[in-house]
């Protein structure tokens, strides 16, 4: 089953969305919630980080036997040092960011820590291609 | 302790929810940082911001947790009330401050996740 959604950027009031329909979709076919619940982290945060800091984004979910792989494709400035936004506490978020609760630093090490494998592609000035699978065993 | 309980201790009300009113629970997590509230790996606890927005109920939602507090008496759109009765979230609205509420329920037993 895929699934896509869009992602405008700075609509704040729209961030989660997608995050929220891929749970319910994963719910309904009976994953364990604790591999939901580490699925739907990662992928709020990086649905956040279009929002964010990108243009517009494509959020595509590809659910299959074993698994989930979810790639967020933006539009954006793009990440000049990937390993450097990893760190935990980098942020270049606005105040508005943080001011809905985000913008700590801490988006890029929860997805790291609650995904099998994630992937991070990215050209400054073009944007950036988060890829990241969960197994559901 | 009992939702009923934190209600009452705070001076609170309840914005949406009611149903959940008798049941219990037993740890308490204070944030107004959701990337933190995201870290968290248990689920059964009642979390108190300050941040009342859509971003809060969301955090709520992807993080399985049922019962939000909302210091300082802050508004609750009716945003926020369709995403906790579609996620089956009560929502407490108290006056007191975070310190405040946290200072009550930490002394009437509520548990620290951390
Ligand atoms: N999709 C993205 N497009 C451009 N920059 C990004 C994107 N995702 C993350 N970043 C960069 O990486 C940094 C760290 O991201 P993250 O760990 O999620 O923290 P935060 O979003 O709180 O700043 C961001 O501040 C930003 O500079
Ligand atoms: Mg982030």
């Amino acid at each position: 089953m895929t699934l896509q959604f869009n992602v405008e950027g700075g609509d704040f009031a729209r961030a989660g969305y997608a995050s929220s329909q891929i749970k319910k979709i994963l719910k309904e076919i009976g994953v364990d919630p604790d591999v939901i619940k580490h699925v739907v982290v990662a992928l709020y945060e990086a649905e956040v980080n279009i929002v964010a800091h990108a243009y517009h984004g494509v959020i595509t979910a590809d659910i299959e036997k074993e698994g989930i792989r979810i790639v967020l494709d933006d539009a954006g400035p793009g990440i000049p040092d990937i390993p450097r936004a990893m760190e935990r506490g980098y942020s270049t978020a606005s105040p508005e960011v943080r001011e809905m609760g985000f913008g700590a630093g801490m988006g890029l090490p929860n997805m790291k820590d609650n995904t099998d494998s994630l992937d991070i592609e990215s050209v400054v000035g073009k944007g950036t291609k988060v890829t990241m699978y969960n197994k559901f065993e | 302790m009992k939702l009923s309980e934190i209600v009452r201790l705070t001076g609170g009300t309840v914005v949406c929810g009611e149903r959940h009113i008798d049941e219990n629970v037993d740890y308490a997590f204070a944030s107004d940082l959701m990337s933190d509230v995201l870290t968290l790996r248990i689920t059964d606890f009642l979390l108190i911001t300050g941040l009342a927005n859509v971003q809060a109920m969301r955090t709520a939602e992807m993080s399985d947790l049922k019962y939000l507090l909302f210091a300082r008496g802050k508004q609750v759109t009716d945003d926020m009330v369709e995403l906790a009765d579609e996620n089956g979230i009560m929502i407490i609205s108290t006056p007191y401050s975070v310190f405040r509420t946290s200072g009550i329920l930490y002394g009437a037993g509520l548990k620290p996740v951390y």
